[in-house]
């Protein structure tokens, strides 16, 4: 599955538990309530642990983790600045 | 403290005997001392007594001219006369015989629950001019002061009740509940009568009345965590908001408030007149648990180990004297128990202490009888450790507690006066990297706010620089609870349509709430909204009541909340030290590190518990596709997701617990009381739409 898919799956089950509702991929995570504090946390775990990278503090930002477009972009660039993949 | 009822016919007719008794019998657990009814004409009265003062002579429902020695009849069945009066009948079907009163007034006669505290002075007032009592109970002096001063008689009594009196010269039903909200009071009308009661329950018991669950509460209970007055979660089923009145008459309900609570910080109070504010208010608080104390039954104490149990402890135990018996709950669960604080509190005031050991399995055991005291839906499971701890006061022989509830509205002690403060601070230099560290600060207990990135508390916070609005301080918790609608079933989101709870709110805001500050408003919503809708009803009175217990409250004697309501607010939180006035009032009276310590929330396991042993059975019914389907209240697939995220380990955040334990309690409420009667819960879906 491609991270773009994948990353879709997760939210749709994780934080909208089925419900897609219309999620469009540049749909903000915060301006649509989709996730909580804690909903944060889960995304960066998951991003992780699928996709075996490590997100920096620095990273930690809307501009990064707020829409399925925007994790993938940031997936995608840690991927490849690391030459790795999963 | 006791259960109350009544019914008013519009057709006339004397059939209430039967139905009253009813109403009356669904609320033992409320006064399981003795209960009586009371007919007269269209009117029926009834009540179920916890004897606590003038045990002897304060049975209910009373007349005027109280309860004298006289003629003894124990009537069997309803409308048999009493006292020779042709249409008037009592009924004592519970409790030892008492003498019947004779009445000298017949037309005076009330139902009520609660306590006047200042009743002693009243009637003494009452004496002086000229008028005789037959009784020791509060409750007659309520009825000669109504004789006295009619309606504005509540103006004049310091307390907590609901009543109902009826005057039978004028044909009308005079009702009345607390300033505050602390006992209950609900109504409904149906077909051609109207009802009253202390519970929901209870006007269940009439057949005609239809329970549906009301939707656009439901959206309210899922925005602000209970119903806002007059709401209930039932439609048509009303609760007379704290602070009210109402006369029924020719038919007509006329519902008015009597008190308001108003905000008038006093600009003189501002400087150097801290040590003078303590001393008045030590001193008000004193008396407030004083007068709190007048008891015919012990008197006990609840004592959680945070700073406001342990000051009402305190002055309990200095006026009580004798050895204090005080209570509270410990938590398996480290992260919320303050077992060391109270036996470090009950070791320096000298009490004799218990506690109620509470696990998740205990919470989960409870949980529907819990509902079915509360009569509606919560999305914390905070208020079963209350209802374990009533159960322990009761089994301890005690019907009494005082308890320091309302100090943290009146006084300014909840996290969210501080939240919004911090939020406006940081708000004014948005790119601060320091001033949301104070945010993490404040939620030390919340992993997921300790482990955010600034940016995302700024988003969360709703720090974003722009002009607060009038619901600054609560927009953040009311948009999370809102994500939860989005487990309703398309017929229930259809139904609620473009219901907006805030709007609602808003257009009931009194004129002057626009002028106050952002902790003045909070304040207002809080003690207005969340204390009699969730803290006093669902964790206060319904748990209490459940096991016949009454909680008796010094920081909401009327005069603590006005002396309050003055005080500028730089005396009740000072910088970011909260309640910090009354910091200053328990120096000395309790211990050094419970004045000191950081305010921990009361709070209990959450979704977690629905995991346990003892759940696993009505999880399974209520969380069932097919029960979903039945009542219509949630879309199951998301609900399934839901469950299965919490049994894989996975579900950990805020939202995830406030769905699942507001799913369970609605089904709970859907099975317990909706569909247990064989009403339809949806029939208006669609046709209520705003």
């Amino acid at each position: 599955m491609q991270v773009r898919e994948q990353l879709k799956h997760f939210v749709i089950e994780n934080f909208l538990f089925g419900r897609e509702n219309g999620l469009k991929d540049d749909d903000s995570f915060l301006d649509n309530g989709i996730i909580d504090s804690t909903g944060v946390l889960e995304l960066i775990t998951f991003v992780e642990e699928t996709f075996g990278i490590r997100v920096q503090d620095a990273d930690l930002v809307p501009d990064n983790l707020d829409s399925i477009e925007k994790v993938t972009n940031y997936v995608q660039r840690q991927l490849g600045a690391n030459g790795g993949g999963a | 403290m006791c259960g109350i009822c009544g019914s008013v016919s519009f057709a006339g007719g004397n059939d209430g005997a039967e139905l009253v008794r009813r109403m009356a019998d669904t609320m033992r657990h409320r006064g399981p001392d003795e209960s009586g009814v009371f007919v007269d004409g269209e009117a029926g009265l009834g009540h179920a007594r916890l004897s606590i003062l003038d045990i002897a002579g304060g049975r209910q429902p009373m007349g005027s001219g109280g309860c004298r020695a006289g003629n003894m009849k124990i009537l069997g069945q309803a409308g048999v006369s009493a006292g020779g009066h042709p249409s008037l009948s009592r009924i004592f079907e519970r409790g030892t015989p008492k003498p019947v009163p004779d009445f000298q007034d017949k037309s005076l006669w009330i139902t009520y629950n609660g306590e006047i505290f200042n009743y002693i002075e009243l009637r003494e007032e009452l004496i002086k001019k000229g008028h005789r009592f037959a009784t020791r109970s509060d409750t007659e002096v309520i009825l000669q002061l109504y004789e006295e001063e009619g309606e504005r008689c509540v103006e004049r009594l310091n307390g907590q009740w609901a009543f109902g009196i009826w005057d039978a010269r004028r044909r009308r039903l005079f009702l009345s509940r607390d300033r505050l909200g602390v006992r209950p009071l609900f109504y409904t009308q149906t077909g051609g009568r109207f009802l009253f009661a202390s519970e929901i329950k209870a006007l269940l018991a009439c057949p005609e009345v239809e329970c549906e669950l009301d939707l656009q509460a439901l959206d309210q209970v899922f925005t602000f965590w209970a119903t806002l007055a007059p709401r209930t979660a039932f439609r048509n089923i009303w609760q007379l908001p704290p602070g009210h009145s109402a006369v029924l008459e020719n038919g007509r309900l006329r519902v008015w408030p009597y008190w308001r609570l108003e905000f008038e910080p006093d600009a003189e109070l501002a400087w150097g007149r801290e040590d003078r504010l303590r001393e008045e208010l030590l001193a008000l608080l004193l008396d407030a648990t004083r007068i709190r104390l007048r008891s015919d039954v012990p008197v006990g104490a609840y004592l959680s180990g945070g700073l406001d149990s342990t000051f009402t402890t305190a002055l309990t135990r200095r006026l009580a004297g004798d050895r204090l018996r005080t209570f509270s709950v410990s938590f398996e669960d480290a992260e919320f128990d303050e077992s060391a604080y109270q036996r470090e509190a009950s070791a320096f005031l000298g009490t004799e202490h218990s506690d109620v050991h509470c696990t998740r399995n205990d919470i989960a055991r409870v949980f529907p009888e819990v509902i079915w005291h509360a009569e509606q839906p919560v999305i914390r499971t905070a208020p079963a450790p209350l209802f374990l701890l009533s159960r322990l006061v009761r089994d301890s022989g005690f019907k009494v507690v005082v308890t320091g509830e309302g100090a943290d509205e009146t006084m300014g002690g909840y996290d969210i006066f501080k939240e919004a403060k911090i939020r406006s601070f940081w708000s004014r230099n948005p790119e601060s990297a320091l001033r949301p560290q104070l945010l993490k600060r404040l939620y030390p207990y919340m992993d997921g706010i300790q482990q955010q990135p600034a940016a995302y508390l700024r988003k969360f916070f709703q720090v974003n620089g722009g002009a607060p609005g009038p619901f600054f301080s609560h927009l953040p918790r009311w948009q999370l609870t809102a994500r939860l609608k989005t487990f309703f079933s398309e017929e229930v989101r259809a139904a609620v349509g473009g219901y907006d709870g805030t709007a609602e709110l808003r257009g009931a805001l009194p004129e002057r709430y626009h002028s106050w500050d952002a902790f003045l408003q909070a304040q207002f919503l809080e003690t207005t909204h969340l204390l009699p809708g969730y803290i006093l009803s669902a964790q206060g009175d319904r748990m209490a009541m459940a096991h016949s217990v009454e909680g008796r409250f010094p920081f909401l004697d009327y005069r603590v909340v006005e002396f309050a309501a003055r005080l500028p607010v730089r005396l009740k939180m000072k910088v970011l030290d909260e309640k910090h006035l009354l910091k200053r009032c328990a120096e000395g009276l309790i211990p050094p590190a419970i004045r000191k310590r950081p305010k921990q929330p009361y709070r209990a396991p959450d979704g977690q518990c629905f995991l346990e042993p003892a759940a696993r059975e009505y999880i399974d019914e209520l969380l069932s596709p097919e029960c979903l389907r039945r009542y219509g209240v949630f879309d199951p697939a998301p609900v399934t997701r839901l469950l299965a995220k919490f049994r894989s380990g996975q579900a950990a955040g805020v939202k995830d617990n406030m769905a699942l334990v507001g799913i369970v309690s609605t089904q709970l409420i859907m099975q317990q009381f909706v569909d247990g009667r064989s009403r339809r819960t949806l029939a208006y879906a669609g046709s209520r739409t705003t």
